[in-house]
């Protein structure tokens, strides 16, 4: 016995680079991502909010940007990420309630987490359009 | 002689009180179910208030801004946010950095968050009280 234990480099559990994707496991970590996503949002609304404080020409340099190309897209990704973060969370709370664990229930829930903020993303954009008129 | 537990005569609960979890944890759990919770209906009052603002002038926006109910659920959406934000991010920031700049993102973050919460909620006050 010499000592090649602690030389060898053993592989670590989860061995994330050679599992395939779950549903569980991609929301969760979509949960957290659109988490992060959703803080820099959170920095766009107050600067927003600053622009919109400090009078019309600096709030319509803030709409602009929000019409453009670029800026259209960044909102939809938000309303995405807001929808997704919202269903995982209200998914989460009933979890945290105690119920929803038998795995049949977990991939409804989740599938529906799918549904759902796809289905609100696609409704807030046609909505804002209607109104836009 | 030497005593069992070590080099002096304190006993092992004392030398372990103050160790450990202490039982803060819930704590943090808690906060961040009791914010989700709250700002489950702000946020999507928001969403929808946005939506029917999307074809607004400045003056129209500002207008309803300033009605009571609307600058005070914006402040409580804005505190609610980054007081959120600043627990999940906390998690995110003590799961994946190990280094010594730990603290520092921990303390980034937190200051980052308290005054993003105050420069909107003054934002939203001078918008309020202005005439």
């Amino acid at each position: 016995m010499t000592n090649s234990t602690p030389k060898r480099m053993r592989p670590l559990s989860p061995n994330i680079q050679i599992y395939r994707p779950q549903l569980t496991s991609v929301l969760s970590i979509a949960n957290r991502i659109s988490g992060i996503a959703l803080s820099l949002y959170a920095v766009v609304l107050v600067a927003s909010l600053v622009a919109a404080a400090a009078g019309p020409q600096a709030y319509s340099n803030i709409h602009v940007f929000m019409g453009s190309r670029v800026g259209r897209v960044l909102l939809f990704g938000g309303t995405f990420a807001f929808f997704l973060h919202l269903c995982g969370s209200i998914r989460h709370l009933i979890w945290d309630a105690g119920h929803g664990f038998e795995l049949r229930t977990i991939y409804a829930s989740g599938w529906m987490v799918v549904l759902v903020s796809s289905a609100l993303t696609i409704i807030t954009w046609i909505a804002g359009s209607v109104w836009a008129r | 002689m030497k005593p069992p537990n070590g080099e002096n005569m304190r006993s092992p609960l004392s030398r372990a009180l103050g160790l450990g979890s202490a039982k803060a944890g819930v704590g943090q759990w808690w906060r961040e179910r009791v914010s989700a919770l709250a700002l489950v209906p702000l946020t999507v009052w928001f969403a929808a208030s946005i939506i029917m603002h999307t074809g607004s002038d400045y003056v129209t926006f500002i207008a309803w801004l300033r009605t009571p109910i609307v600058s005070l659920l914006m402040v409580l959406l804005l505190a609610g946010i980054f007081y959120h934000a600043a627990l999940g991010l906390q998690v995110v920031i003590e799961d994946y950095v190990h280094s010594a700049l730990k603290t520092l993102a921990l303390l980034g973050m937190r200051f980052g968050c308290c005054g993003l919460a105050g420069a909107g909620i003054l934002a939203i006050l001078r918008i309020a009280f202005s005439r």
